[in-house]
């Protein structure tokens, strides 16, 4: 099998001022790939989720996306990103579900061009995929948790994304739609054959669903199938982390519990 | 009324100005206020007052000098206020909002100054502060048409990208929309609105028809077009009433057009309660 390379980091590192977050990370995902990206808080997930979409730039190492570096990218309409709800948006800000969803065509529209018909049709598949359609009018502010992140999963799916990012979508999000969630980021991975990552906390349901599973701490610790991660004993995540271990095996367990 | 308006030339300026400027500060407005940028048309306005006031002293010093357009001016110093908004931004990272007490407090410190070395207030400026129906010459209701078409043209052709921005930065990012240049488009155009609308509402009130039709609209509108609609239709409530009483009251426009914007944001909200508590009354019924 010899799969496309989506995205590929190679020796990536970055400082916010003089503090090193990512350091000499090497990574490559591969199409079709449902990858778990885990790491206790602070470990720079959200920092090598901004490298990897050009939000920052890496102080050091080379980042490609679809085999073209990130500078030079401009296929923006191939990537969907679902940002951690909370800070990604103002909840008064006056919108309906349908112009939300539309924003995430501008990429596929360009410069100087309306949207059309078959934007506002787009939209609305994309909200039927999520189970949202019944609320195109709403306005943003006024849904719950769960499925303003529908509506941010149909706005990244608008544009027909090939790779699709996301950061902890289930943060806010109340446990009985988690299940309900993961279903659907599978149907997207297994029948849509859209290549998934997803930053989570929660160990031990990401390591469920997903094929592959990479933990950081500043620095890549094990990347590899979730099976195989799944077989580790607690010894052996002990050795893999070092020190980092305690802070990663109480979110775990945290996981177990329902953290979500 | 209808008989002074065909007969006073300056009457219509002022109106045609008056009804271009309540379409288009308001529609700049939307994305003002959502980008959380409300304190900005503020800052610009003060930094027109200098553009003013270095006008008026020039006039007044140099001979060569005789019919300088003090608005022309304005916008330029408006425009270069705005680019200084925003380098500002970048050198205090964490404290953006920090930019606008320093350009703001430094064009009236600049304008104070401008206006002592020209002997003075004359009646001229106090029309500048708070607004005249008789201050729009000819030329500047030109101006202020120019502009507008401007402002329209660039609104409709960067919509999409103005709402992604206004919505959320980074997904406008990924979207591949150049945000800077979207945003300096933008801000250099809400310079030259300021500047524009200065002549009717005055520099000190200005702000007020970029913020207040938008604060009513947000309280009863659910989509963005709506918002857009309403503090449009709002803006022109309140200009075309501001000016009308003030021409009867014989009192500064600006005065009238915004306690007219403040009736009907005062209406918005008690209307927005009175339904929100019919409705909560309907559900429990």
């Amino acid at each position: 099998m010899n799969a496309k390379t989506i995205l590929e980091m190679s020796d990536v590192s970055f400082k916010y001022d003089k503090e090193t977050v990512v350091q000499n990370v090497s990574l490559s995902i591969k199409e079709g790939e449902f990858l778990g990206l885990v790491g206790p808080n602070g470990s720079g997930k959200s920092t090598l989720i901004k490298l990897m979409l050009g939000l920052l730039k890496p102080t050091a190492g080379k980042i490609s996306l679809f085999d073209q570096p990130i500078r030079s990218f401009k296929q923006w309409e191939d990537i969907g990103f679902v940002s951690q709800k909370a800070n990604s948006f103002n909840s008064g800000f006056p919108a309906t579900v349908l112009e939300v969803v539309k924003m995430g065509r501008v990429s596929k529209t360009g410069m100087f061009r309306f949207f059309t018909r078959r934007d506002k049709e787009q939209s609305i598949e994309a909200l039927k995929t999520v189970e949202m359609e019944d609320y195109l009018h709403h306005n943003i502010g006024e849904l719950s948790g769960g499925q303003q992140q529908r509506v941010f999963i149909a706005r990244a799916l608008v544009s027909e994304p090939k790779f699709l990012i996301l950061d902890e979508p289930t943060v806010g999000v109340d446990a009985r739609h988690v299940a309900d969630f993961y279903d659907l980021l599978e149907k997207l991975n297994k029948e849509k054959g859209i290549t998934l990552l997803m930053v989570s906390h929660d160990i031990g349901t990401i390591t469920e669903h997903a094929s592959h599973v990479v933990c950081m701490n500043k620095t890549i610790h094990f990347h590899g199938h979730s099976e195989e991660y799944k077989a580790f004993s607690d010894d052996d995540l002990n050795r893999l982390y070092g020190h980092a271990v305690q802070q990663l095996t109480h979110n775990h367990h945290n996981g177990e519990a329902g953290e979500l | 009324m209808i008989e002074s308006f065909l007969t006073y030339e300056f009457l219509q300026n002022a109106a045609l100005a008056g009804i271009m400027i309540g379409f288009v500060s308001p529609l700049l407005g939307v994305f003002i206020v959502v980008r959380r940028l409300s304190l900005i048309a503020d800052a610009l306005s003060h930094i027109t007052l200098t553009g003013i006031a270095a006008s008026l002293l020039v006039e007044k010093k140099v001979d060569a000098i005789q019919e300088w357009n003090p608005v022309y001016m304005g916008m330029a110093f408006s425009v270069i206020g705005a680019v200084l908004i925003e380098k500002l931004r970048k050198v205090y990272k964490h404290y953006e909002e920090l930019a606008i007490p320093i350009i703001l407090s430094g064009g009236i410190g600049v304008g104070v100054i401008l206006i002592s070395l020209a002997e003075g207030f004359n009646t001229d400026l106090f029309s500048y502060l708070f607004g005249s129906v008789t201050a729009v010459s000819r030329t500047n209701m030109f101006t202020v048409l120019v502009i507008t078409i401007a402002v329209i043209i660039v609104v409709t052709l960067f919509y999409k990208e103005l709402f992604v921005l206004s919505f959320d930065e980074d997904h406008a990012s990924i979207s591949g929309v150049n945000g800077k240049l979207v945003h300096f488009i933008f801000i250099v155009l809400v310079a030259l609105v300021i500047a524009s609308a200065m002549q009717i509402v005055g520099i000190l009130l200005v702000s007020a028809l970029m913020t207040l039709p938008v604060a009513a609209a947000l309280r009863l509108s659910k989509s963005f077009k709506q918002t857009i609609g309403l503090s449009i239709f709002f803006g022109e409530v309140s200009v075309i009433t501001g000016l009308v009483t003030s021409y009867y009251l014989s009192v500064p426009p600006g005065g009238t057009i915004v306690v007219t914007a403040i009736m009907i944001l005062t209406l918005a909200i008690i209307y927005k309660k009175v339904s929100s508590q019919l409705s909560l009354k309907g559900e429990t019924v």
